[in-house]
């Protein structure tokens, strides 16, 4: 397979970007998209020419790492996969392909595709602690979570702080993120006695951060790689 | 002798590697060299280890030191330790760690 990629190029977070286009071919069509873009910096290693910056970890979809809007769309068009879950052939039918990082004010892009998510881990560090008697280990049957609560609570917990919801969200807000956090942690017994308190100062910082509010556009719940519903963020304003 | 030819490696790998991009911004291809270079190191120290420890002991499985039966043949008495290397431009420095078997002495481990 033959590709013409359009790759945002920035040298760091002061400087302006541009497009650049690259020209690469021989792609087998079970080549990862992130093993195609290693093939491409293998190429420019090659021609001695600085590689193209993005970010991944565990290329399984579990770390919420790697990012990249491809042909304008956070984690590329297939539904429920992340970056690094798709392979060329599902790019069969398309010759070009824009590469972008994501764009949201409170994203500053490192280099390239790269961005920085710290605006992410201070909302986290914002949810503090949870009150819980310490000592010996409690029963485990002691304190019963409703079925219906801990699978409520496990599709919250699925996130993985990605950053797609901001990307593709015309007003870069993270609320969909920020909902998940929240509404993990409410639907379990423990944490409880501060859950409110947890989620005025996770939403404060999110706005601190500079991230915008939610105006019901709902394309956070399409672009999420984990499917996380929007019934999430009514479930935080009614927290409030 | 074997030893030097690895520290040649490092060397020639310092040496070959083409790292592109500059150092005053983000460089991810510097960062995945400067990896590499570890594990090159790394294989290095677990070489010297190696070739230091005369015997055959669990995974460390050297051909000259297998007891007639095929079995490891371990020798306690040299090498009951565990070895802590300490890097050094020249020489890597050991430092042993003595074993103290308290209560279950090692014994010849017989497959047969």
């Amino acid at each position: 397979m033959n590709f013409t990629l359009h790759i945002w190029r920035q040298k760091n977070t002061q400087s302006d970007g541009s497009f650049v286009t690259y020209e690469i071919s021989d792609i087998d069509s079970d080549t990862s998209f992130l093993e195609m873009l290693d093939q491409l910096n293998e190429e420019l290693i090659e021609k001695g020419e600085d590689c193209v910056v993005f970010d991944y970890d565990c290329r399984e979809g579990i770390c919420g790492t790697c990012s990249l809007v491809i042909n304008g769309h956070p984690h590329g068009e297939k539904k429920a996969t992340t970056t690094c879950q798709l392979y060329m052939r599902d790019y069969v039918n398309q010759r070009e392909l824009w590469i972008e990082p994501w764009r949201a004010k409170s994203f500053p892009i490192v280099k390239d595709l790269a961005v920085k998510r710290e605006a992410f881990d201070r909302i986290i560090q914002s949810g503090g602690f949870i009150s819980v008697s310490v000592g010996s280990a409690p029963e485990a049957n002691s304190q019963l979570v409703n079925k219906d609560d801990a699978d409520c609570a496990f599709d919250s917990a699925t996130c993985i702080g990605c950053g797609a919801c901001v990307a593709v969200c015309p007003n870069a807000s993270a609320s969909l993120f920020v909902a998940a956090k929240i509404n993990h942690f409410e639907r379990l017994p423990q944490g409880k006695i501060e859950s409110k308190k947890r989620a005025e100062r996770m939403i404060n910082q999110m706005e601190e951060e500079g991230f915008g509010s939610c105006s019901n556009h709902r394309h956070c719940e399409t672009v999420c790689p984990k499917e996380i519903s929007v019934s999430n963020i009514a479930a935080m304003n009614n927290l409030l | 002798m074997q030893s030097l030819q690895l520290r040649n490696s490092r060397q020639i790998f310092g040496k070959k590697i083409k790292v592109t991009g500059v150092d005053k911004d983000f460089n991810q291809t510097l960062e995945k060299a400067g990896r590499v270079a570890d594990f090159i190191e790394l294989g290095h120290l677990m070489c010297v280890d190696a070739l230091d420890r005369d015997e055959s002991c669990g995974a460390h499985a050297r051909l000259e030191y297998l007891a007639e039966s095929g079995d490891a043949m371990r020798d306690d008495e040299n090498f009951g330790y565990v070895a802590a290397w300490e890097y050094s431009d020249d020489k890597p420095v050991l430092h042993k760690e003595q074993l103290d078997f308290e209560f279950i002495k090692p014994t010849y481990r017989d497959y047969k």
